[in-house]
C-alpha cells in the first residue's frame, strides 16, 4: 500500500507494523467485518419480516395456519440452534438444485443416490463455469436466509407474547368502535405491541450478534476465517514471517464483540424509553408523572 | 459384512468414550448406526452440560453476591468478568482458550520446583469444560443478581424485626428467595448451556482420534452420505428429550423451592429462547 513496503524484509520496527497491518491480506480482513455487517443488517429485518409472519399465523384463526406458526415457534426450542444452521444450508442448497433440475436436466434422476448428492452439471448453482463472486455470494446467501428463518422462529416467539400482552380492553373497544379484524390489527394491536416485545427483540438482537462468528462454519469468508489465516504462524518464505499469533486476533475480535453489544446496549436504553412514551405500563406513567 | 443392530449397538455405543470398534463406519450407512453413534455422542453433551452447570452454580452465587457488594474491589471484577463473558460469542471464546492453553509450555509449568504437566488443559474434556463453567457463571450470576435485587423489601424487613441479622439473614431468607426468584430464569439457561455445548468440536478443540459430541458424528454422517435429512434431525429428537428431562429436574428443585407459597404465588417456569451465546 505504501511505497516503502516494497521489501518488508529489509525494514522493522513501527513502519514494519504499518506495512504488515496494510498488506492486502489484511485489508480484506478488514473488509470481513462489512461482511459481519451486512448480515446483520439484512438478516435482522428478514428475519423480523418472518416472524412477524410467524406470529400472525399463530394467531390466525384459520386452523393451518395456527399449526404452521405455533410449529414453527416451537422448532426452535428444543434443538441447538447450531443443528438447524448446520441443517439448513446443505437442505436449502439441495432443494435449490433439486428443483433447479427438474427444470432443466434431461433425465430426471432422484438425486440422492447411494452416497452423493448428483443432479445434471446444468442445474448446479452457481453454475461450475461461474465467476467466484456468484460462488461466494450463493453462499453467502445461504448463510443469511438460513440466519433469517432461524431467528425468525426466536422473534416469532417474541412477538406472538406481544401480541397478547397488549390489554385485551384495548382491542375489545376498537371492535366497539366498529372497527374490522384487520383495522383492529393494524391500527390497534401493531403499533402497541412495540414496547412489549422490545426487551425480547432487543435481547434477540444481542443473541444475533453473537451468532455471528458461525458464518465461519457455514463455510463464508468472515473474520474469524481471516483471524485464523492471518494469525497461524508464518514462516520466512512469506513476506511477512511471524510466530503464531492467532491469539491477539482472537483478542482483537472479542473486543470488537464487546464493543458491539455495549454500543447496542446504549441504543435498545433509548428505544425503550422512547417507545414508553405514551404507553399504559409502568415506565411510560414514570415518565409522564416526571413531566406532570 | 452386515451387522444387526444390536451388533452395531455394542460396536458404537462407547464409540465417544473410544470404546468399542476403532473404525467409523465408511460406507453401507444404516439408520442403526446414525442413531448408535449420535446418541454415543451425547454422553459428551451431557458430561459437558452438567458438569459445567454444576460447577458454575457455586460460581455463579459468589458473583451474584460479589457484583450485589458496596465494595468496589468486589463489585468492579465481578461486573467485568460477567461482562466479558455475556457481551461475546462462546464461539470466540472457545477460540481464545484454545489458543492460550496451546502457549503453555509443552513440558510443563514449574511450580514451586514441581513439574505441572499442562497438555491434558488443551484437550475438550478440560479446557472447554472450563470455559463452559466460566460463561455459564457469568450468565447465571446476572440471573441471580437480577433475582437479588428483586427480593421483596418486606422480606428482610420482616427478618430484621425477628432478630434475623448477617449470615443468618442471608442463609435463611436472602439466599433462598433469590434461588426462588431466579430458578425459572435459571432452568432456562441450564436448557441453553446444553445446547451450546455442541459448539465445543467446532471452535479449536480437535475430537481426539475422532471421539466426538452428537453434532460431530451427524456431521460426520452428512459430509459422507450428502444427506443432511437424517442425522441433524436425529440430533434434535435426542436434544428434545434432554431438554425434556432438564425440565423435568429443574422443576422439581423448583417444586420445592416453592413449596411454602399459596398456589396462586408460585413461579411457574416458561421456556424462553435464549440459545447463542
Amino acid at each position: 500500500m505504501f511505497a516503502f513496503c516494497a521489501d518488508p524484509k529489509a525494514i522493522e520496527g513501527l513502519s514494519w507494523l504499518t506495512c504488515y497491518l496494510t498488506s492486502s491480506k489484511h485489508l480484506d480482513f478488514y473488509w470481513s467485518f462489512a461482511t459481519v455487517l451486512l448480515l446483520l443488517v439484512i438478516t435482522a429485518p428478514a428475519a423480523l419480516a418472518f416472524g412477524f409472519g410467524g406470529a400472525t399465523a399463530a394467531r390466525s384463526p384459520l386452523l393451518p395456519a395456527r399449526a404452521f406458526g405455533k410449529t414453527y415457534i416451537a422448532m426452535v426450542r428444543g434443538v441447538p440452534d447450531i443443528v438447524f444452521f448446520m441443517f439448513f444450508v446443505i437442505a436449502l442448497d439441495q432443494g435449490i438444485e433439486f428443483l433447479k433440475s427438474l427444470a432443466v436436466c434431461a433425465d430426471h434422476a432422484w438425486p440422492w443416490q447411494g452416497l452423493e448428492f448428483r443432479v445434471c452439471k446444468e442445474a448446479k448453482v452457481p453454475l461450475a463455469t461461474s465467476d467466484a463472486f456468484w460462488h461466494d455470494a450463493y453462499g453467502f446467501t445461504l448463510a443469511v436466509v438460513t440466519f433469517a428463518l432461524v431467528f425468525g422462529a426466536f422473534v416469532a416467539n417474541v412477538l406472538y407474547g406481544a401480541m397478547q400482552a397488549v390489554p385485551r380492553a384495548q382491542l375489545e373497544t376498537a371492535e366497539a368502535y366498529g372497527m374490522s379484524h384487520g383495522q383492529v390489527f393494524w391500527r390497534i394491536l401493531v403499533p402497541q405491541m412495540w414496547i412489549y416485545a422490545l426487551p425480547g427483540l432487543g435481547n434477540l438482537w444481542m443473541i444475533l450478534i453473537k451468532a455471528t462468528p458461525l458464518l465461519f462454519l457455514l463455510g463464508v469468508e468472515d473474520i474469524v476465517y481471516y483471524a485464523r489465516e492471518l494469525g497461524g504462524s508464518k514462516t520466512q518464505a512469506y513476506e511477512y514471517p511471524h510466530p503464531d499469533w492467532r491469539l491477539w486476533y482472537f483478542l482483537a475480535l472479542l473486543c470488537f464483540y464487546l464493543l458491539m453489544t455495549k454500543t447496542s446496549e446504549g441504543v435498545l436504553k433509548r428505544l425503550s424509553a422512547r417507545l414508553s412514551k405514551g404507553q399504559a405500563t409502568a415506565a411510560g406513567e414514570a415518565m409522564r408523572k416526571a413531566a406532570a | 459384512m452386515t451387522m444387526t443392530c444390536w451388533e452395531t449397538v455394542q460396536a458404537y455405543a462407547f464409540r465417544s468414550l473410544g470404546y468399542g470398534e476403532n473404525l467409523l463406519p465408511k460406507t453401507d450407512f444404516t439408520l442403526c448406526q446414525q442413531f448408535t453413534l449420535i446418541g454415543s455422542g451425547m454422553i459428551w453433551n451431557i458430561y459437558f452440560g452438567a458438569l459445567a452447570l454444576l460447577f458454575g452454580f457455586f460460581f455463579a452465587n459468589a458473583l451474584a453476591l460479589a457484583k450485589a457488594a458496596h465494595s468496589p474491589w468486589a463489585r468492579k471484577p465481578a461486573e467485568w468478568f460477567i461482562f466479558v463473558f455475556r457481551g461475546s460469542p462462546l464461539f470466540i471464546q472457545f477460540f481464545i482458550a484454545y489458543e492460550t492453553l496451546v502457549l503453555l509450555p509443552r513440558a510443563g509449568v514449574e511450580v514451586f520446583g514441581i513439574t505441572v504437566a499442562t497438555s491434558w488443559m488443551t484437550k475438550a474434556w478440560a479446557g472447554a469444560l472450563f470455559v463452559l463453567f466460566l460463561n455459564t457463571a457469568a450468565y447465571a450470576a446476572e440471573i441471580f443478581y437480577g433475582a437479588l435485587q428483586s427480593i421483596p423489601k418486606g422480606d428482610l424487613e420482616a427478618a430484621e424485626a425477628y432478630g434475623i441479622t448477617g449470615w443468618q439473614k442471608f442463609r435463611r431468607i436472602q439466599w433462598p428467595t433469590m434461588l426462588r426468584l431466579g430458578w425459572p430464569a435459571y432452568t432456562n439457561e441450564a436448557i441453553f448451556l446444553f445446547h451450546a455445548t455442541t459448539l465445543v468440536f467446532f471452535a479449536s478443540f480437535p475430537a481426539f482420534r475422532q471421539m466426538g459430541d452428537a453434532l460431530y458424528y451427524a456431521n460426520y454422517f452428512a459430509d459422507k452420505t450428502f444427506n443432511p435429512f437424517i442425522p441433524y434431525p436425529i440430533v434434535g429428537f435426542y436434544f428434545i428429550l434432554l431438554t425434556l428431562f432438564v425440565t423435568w429436574t429443574f422443576g422439581l428443585v423448583n417444586r420445592r423451592l416453592n413449596r411454602h407459597l399459596p398456589q396462586n404465588l408460585k413461579s411457574r417456569i416458561r421456556l424462553r429462547p435464549n440459545l447463542i451465546r
